[in-house]
Parts: C-alpha cells; structure tokens; sequence
C-alpha cells in the first residue's frame, strides 16, 4: 500500500536524504521517498504491517530530524 | 517578514536578544573591563549568550550523538564553539553560532518562500463541486461526485471535474493549464478540463471523470513525483555529500592534531581546524540544487508544460536533434481546401459551388473541408439522387445535372477526361454532365507558428530537424520545404517510426540528445523510445501524458523551444551554484589550513554561500513565456 504524508518543519535538504535512506532500509518498507520541496514523505509498505512500520517510521525521523513532525 | 513560522519567530525572537547581549559584551572587551577578573570569568559571561542562542543545536548535536550520528552538522558546530572557548576565543565562539543562526533562519525563510511559489503555481485544485441531485444544487467535496452526476459551474469558479457541458455557453480559461492567456469559447458538447476557470456564463455539466483520474489530480501528481526523478547532477550532489562531511571532519581532525604534535602550537591549530568544521555542512548545495530542478520544472508548469523530472529538464539542455511526428504536430491534423484548380469555362465559385452541392450528403473529412471553404448555405433541394462510390467519390444531380466528383479512377471510369495533378494533398476531380470542371487540392494544412518555431530551435542550438509521416512523398516533401526541416522520413508504418528514431539516435553524438514530438496517438512506442519524448496538445489524453516525459498543454510548437531556454536556464543556475559553493569552501578550507581564515570567513563559506546560492536557485523559477 502507498500512502502520502505531509511533513512539517523539514528545514534541512540532506536531512530529507538522511531520513529516506534510514526509512528505506525499514523491514517491510518496498519504497520511501521523502520530498523536500512538497514537504511529502510517500511510503510504500506491506498492508497488515503498517501501522507497525509508520511506528517505526515516526522513531526513525524522530532520531535524523527531531524538529521535523510528520502529519498523519 | 509575516509569513514565518512559529519556530521561525522564536528563533528571530533569540538572535535579537542575543544580538544585544553580544554586542554589549563585545564592547566591554574591548574597553578592557573583564581584564581584571579572573580567567574564567568571561567564559561564563559568554556562556549566557552562547545558551541562549545555541542550545538548540546543543540538545540536538547530544540527542544525535545518542543516536550514532557523528557527522552531523549541530555536533560539528559544537565541537567547533567549545573548542573555541576552550582556546580561549570567547566572542567568536558566541558570534559563530549567533551567524549560523541567522543564516539558518534566512535559509528556511528562502526555502519557504521558493516553496510557496512553487506551490502557488499549482493551486489548481478546485476546493469543492456543486452536483445537482434532483433539480436541487448541493456543494460537495469533488472526491465524492461520480461519473456521470451533473455539476453547475458559476462564473469565476474553477471546474471541478472533466465533464462535457450539457447547458450554457462560456468562455473559458485554461492558463493555469496551458499558459494560454485567451479565453476559450466552449458550448454544449464541448469537453472541459478540471482546474481551468469558467469566464462568463453559468453551465451545467456532465462528470465524464471521476476525481482521481481527471486532469487536476493527473497533473499535480505528476509535478510532485517529478522530484524523484533526479538530473545527473542531482545524484553526484547526493554522493558528494554523503562524502564531504566525513572527509572535511576527519580533516580537521588531522590538522588539529599532527602540526600541534610538530610545533605544540595546540590554540593555533585547533582554531584553524574549527574553520574546518563550521565549512563541514554541505548544504549550500543539497538544498540549491534540487530547488534549481524543482522551480525549472515549475517555471514550465506555469508556460503549461509539465516536465516529468529533473533528469528530462537535463536532457533537453543537450537537445541536438528534434523528430516531429507529422499529422497533428506540424499540420493541424484537419483537412482544408488549399487549392481550386477549375478548367477553362468554368471559375473557381462555380467549380466549388458545384463540388460543395453534390458532397451535401457526405460526412466524409474531405466532403467537410469542401462545404467549409463553401461557407454559405447549401439548398438540399438543389441535389437529388446523391450516392456514393466508396473509395472513389459522389455523384448526384445538382440543379439537374448529372455530378461526379471524386478521384482520378473515378473520372477515367465514367470516360472523362481529366488531367492528374502531382501535388501535395489530396486532389479531387469534379465533372458535370460528362465535362470535366476542373480539380480541387485538399492537404491538411500547416500550423501557425510550425515555421516559426523551427526557426527558433535552430537559432536556441538544435543541428538537426526531421519529420517522420505516414502519409505520400509528395506531400510530405511539400511540407518539409515549406518549413524548413532537414530531413523528412515518408509513407512509414507506425512501427518504422521506431526504427528511424533508433538510426537518428545512433548517429547522434555522445552528449547529444534527441527529442521526438508528437501528438501522443499511436506514436506513444517512439515518445518513449527517443531520450525525451514531447506529446502535445494531449490536455486530458492519459496515453500521452503516461508515455511522454515532457507534456505540452496545448499544441502550440513554440512550447518547445520555451522549455529548451528554461532548462538551459535552469543548467546554468545549478552550474553556477555548484562551482560558487565548492569554490568558496574550497578556497576557505585552503584559507583556514593556512590561518590565513577566521571563524567569520568560515561561517559566511557555510550559511552565507546557501543563502546565496538558495536566492540564486530561485531565479529559476522566472522564466519568460
């Protein structure tokens, strides 16, 4: 399933980068791209875990960028 | 400055304070004051400021320190301020994270505002639908209107959905799609696409597109996704990064220890090892680099033209070649009378008069084309007895003579005798009563502005120019001079296209890159085969729009050259950014190993040089139409 957030307070270009390369390497994640000009994170994952994976989603831009919040 | 964020204005709030603070102790430095008191003492009164404006970055540098992020540019703007309290340079260290602040602040504002008129040039989505259930006018939310509910659009308001008018006759305004700043007249039958704005008159409509899949939807996705889609340049930035930080840190590291071993100069050489580390962030252009791409490909959303990625905007810039598909490209697509040719007794009026009367019946495009140039009212009750020969032409009794009118095979048939006509076109010959009246040339005819575009191709770096068509020698050859191209590929099956384009490719250089344009129908295996595939006049046509890389709203060739200038405008920008940003960190890490840099340099080489480079980027998104 893919799914759209919107993010808020992604001030840094190479923390976007950051947080996509650490959300991709997430267990059930297929595909993340975290878009720095739309302030958008897509992410595809598997459907029965993904409440579980947005959990570790959140975690995961928690530790790169501790301003950034994600909207859900 | 009313548009900042909460976080933007705490932060504005702490450089103001610590502004004040720091320029009062500033001056009691150097006045001497703190000279009689103890050596600590001035770390302490430097501490405050320091707390005030930094402790974010403290908090954030420990928090990733936790998390096994080392080289991260809060930890690194740390080490270097501690550092310099610790040799001492209290002030610096104060004034280093006051500067990096403000140059934060300044970058997230700039970021901010290039984002908003990005975005600003995609407010297209329509916010709601007013559906008519049961003669009764309901505002809903276009998610919910299904295909096929009716919907009322009042002047002023954008549609909502694509749907096909069912009442009401308006004007309307397609340029947040196309670019196109005149209105179109649009009636009952007509098709209108979701996000242009209806002008004039009140209409109803039916939804012939539920919301996912109209046009609006269609579009934005498209723009948003273009951002994964990265240029070259774009990657070797990413990769640069990943390596920059790492390299300058242990750098620094290198540079703090070894000559201080040698020279036990440990002040000396720590403070320039500092300058290293406030140099560390390549921001300047991970940030500047994909805001040039995304206002580029903004820019050309605004001129109507989506471009799918950063790596097509970088494509173009190389276009040396550029294919047209014929038929709907170059020519209109439709049918004109180009040329009457009646034999002698008999003028041009009457040969048409006659060949408009006996085609009254006939829906055939040529039949059209034939009362069109007519242009006045046909009396059926002039003709009787009309038939058709299919392939070959009509006959009927116009004003009680026996017509034929059609192809060459059909006035030898019937023993008249008429001369063939080598032209471009089709030709059809007329006769009445067993005399031939002459023929009338039908060619489908070149677009306004086709000419006019090539030339500007030509003159914006395009060396070569070449159609490919379907249709006879003659006629494309005509075409072809008459425009000016360079080469011209005729009666080719859909699937030799690929093939030319294949061969076109192979003799173009290595950075070279070539460009197929076309109208999206049956040549979507060629738009996708050539390095940038342009469809056009394709508003609301999913197969053009899935299989190009570059959509022309409307089909207006001078398009192309358009976003040939924006992308070679927006290649500019990002050299310039990359060779202005590497080269001033450059010369200041060369500065600061040689102490020749202080900590201010080496601040302004880090924020300074992204705000610089970040204003520059967004010039990009000015584009001329």
């Amino acid at each position: 399933m893919k799914k759209k957030f919107k993010l808020q307070d992604l001030d840094c270009a190479n923390c976007a980068q950051k947080m996509e390369d650490a959300i991709k390497k997430i267990e059930g994640v297929s595909d993340a791209t975290v878009n720095f000009m739309m302030q958008k994170m897509t992410i595809d994952a598997d459907d029965d875990k993904f409440d579980d994976i947005m959990k570790q989603v959140v975690d995961t831009c928690r530790k790169v960028e501790p301003d950034c919040v994600i909207l859900m | 400055m009313g548009s900042l964020t909460k976080k933007q204005k705490q932060t504005l709030l702490r450089i103001i304070v610590t502004f004040v603070l720091f320029a009062a102790l500033f001056v009691c430095e150097h006045t001497g004051v703190f000279a009689p008191l103890p050596w600590w003492a001035e770390i302490v009164i430097f501490a405050v400021p320091y707390i005030i404006i930094g402790y974010d970055i403290v908090i954030k540098a420990f928090k990733n320190i936790a998390h096994g992020q080392v080289f991260d540019e809060n930890f690194l703007m740390l080490v270097a301020t501690v550092a310099a309290f610790c040799i001492g340079e209290c002030s610096e260290a104060v004034a280093v994270m006051l500067f990096y602040q403000v140059g934060e602040l300044f970058q997230s504002y700039a970021v901010g505002k290039a984002r908003r008129s990005i975005t600003d040039l995609m407010e297209i989505v329509p916010e709601y639908a007013n559906v008519e259930y049961d003669g009764e006018i309901e505002q809903v939310d276009p998610d919910e209107v299904e295909v096929g509910d009716i919907i009322v659009i009042k002047p002023g308001e954008r549609i909502p959905l694509d749907a096909v008018i069912t009442e009401g006759e308006t004007m309307i305004d397609t340029a947040a799609l196309t670019g196109e700043s005149v209105p179109r007249r649009a009636s009952v039958g007509d098709e209108i696409i979701s996000g242009c704005i209806n002008g004039s008159g009140t209409i109803k409509a039916q939804v012939t597109k539920a919301f996912e899949d109209s046009t609006v939807t269609r579009i934005l996705e498209l723009v948003e996704n273009a951002g994964s889609k990265k240029a070259k340049v774009e990657n070797f930035i990413t990769r640069f990064a990943k390596v920059y930080t790492p390299v300058v840190t242990i750098a620094a590291l290198i540079l703090a220890v070894v000559p201080s071993l040698i020279t036990g100069q440990w002040g000396e050489w720590i403070a320039r090892a500092c300058t290293f580390l406030v140099i560390s962030c390549p921001c300047a252009l991970v940030i500047s680099v994909p805001l040039g791409f995304f206002g580029g490909i903004g820019a050309a959303s605004r001129c109507g033209i989506l471009v799918k990625g950063g790596n097509y905007l970088e494509a173009v810039s190389s276009i040396t070649t550029v294919v047209f598909d014929k038929t709907g490209t170059l020519t209109k697509g439709e049918f004109k009378v180009n040329d009457i040719r009646p034999e002698s007794g008999c003028t041009k009026e009457e040969l048409l008069e006659t060949a408009a009367l006996a085609e009254c019946y006939s829906d055939h495009p040529i039949a059209i084309s034939v009362r069109e140039a007519y242009g006045k009212p046909i009396s059926t009750q002039r003709v009787s007895e009309a038939g058709e020969t299919a392939g070959h032409g009509v006959s009927a009794l116009v004003d009680g003579k026996r017509v034929l009118l059609g192809n060459l095979g059909l006035m030898q048939d019937n023993g008249i005798d008429a001369v063939g006509l080598e032209c471009a076109g089709t030709v059809i010959y007329a006769a009445a009563d067993g005399r031939y009246l002459g023929s009338i040339v039908i060619s489908d005819g070149i677009k306004d502005g086709s000419a006019e575009a090539i030339r500007s191709l030509k003159a914006s770096g395009v060396k070569r120019t070449v159609m490919l068509t379907g249709d006879r020698k003659a006629e494309a050859d005509a075409v072809s001079a008459e425009l000016g191209l360079d080469d011209h590929f005729s009666e080719l099956l859909p699937a030799d296209k690929v093939g030319i384009v294949e061969k076109l490719l192979g003799e173009c250089g290595k950075d070279d890159r070539l460009a197929f344009v076309g109208d999206g129908i049956n040549d979507a295996p060629v738009l996708a085969r050539a390095d940038v595939g342009i469809a056009m006049g394709s508003m609301g046509s999913d197969a053009a729009i899935e299989a190009a890389d570059i959509v022309i709203m409307d089909d207006d060739l001078g398009k192309i050259p358009v976003i040939m200038r924006i992308a070679a405008k927006t290649m500019r920008i990002v050299r310039e950014n990359i060779v202005f940003a590497l080269g001033v960190k450059l010369a200041v890490l060369v500065l600061g190993a040689l102490g020749l840099a202080n900590m201010w340099l080496a601040v302004f080489a880090d924020v300074g040089v992204a705000v610089i480079a970040i204003l520059n980027s967004m010039r990009t998104l000015s584009a001329r139409r």
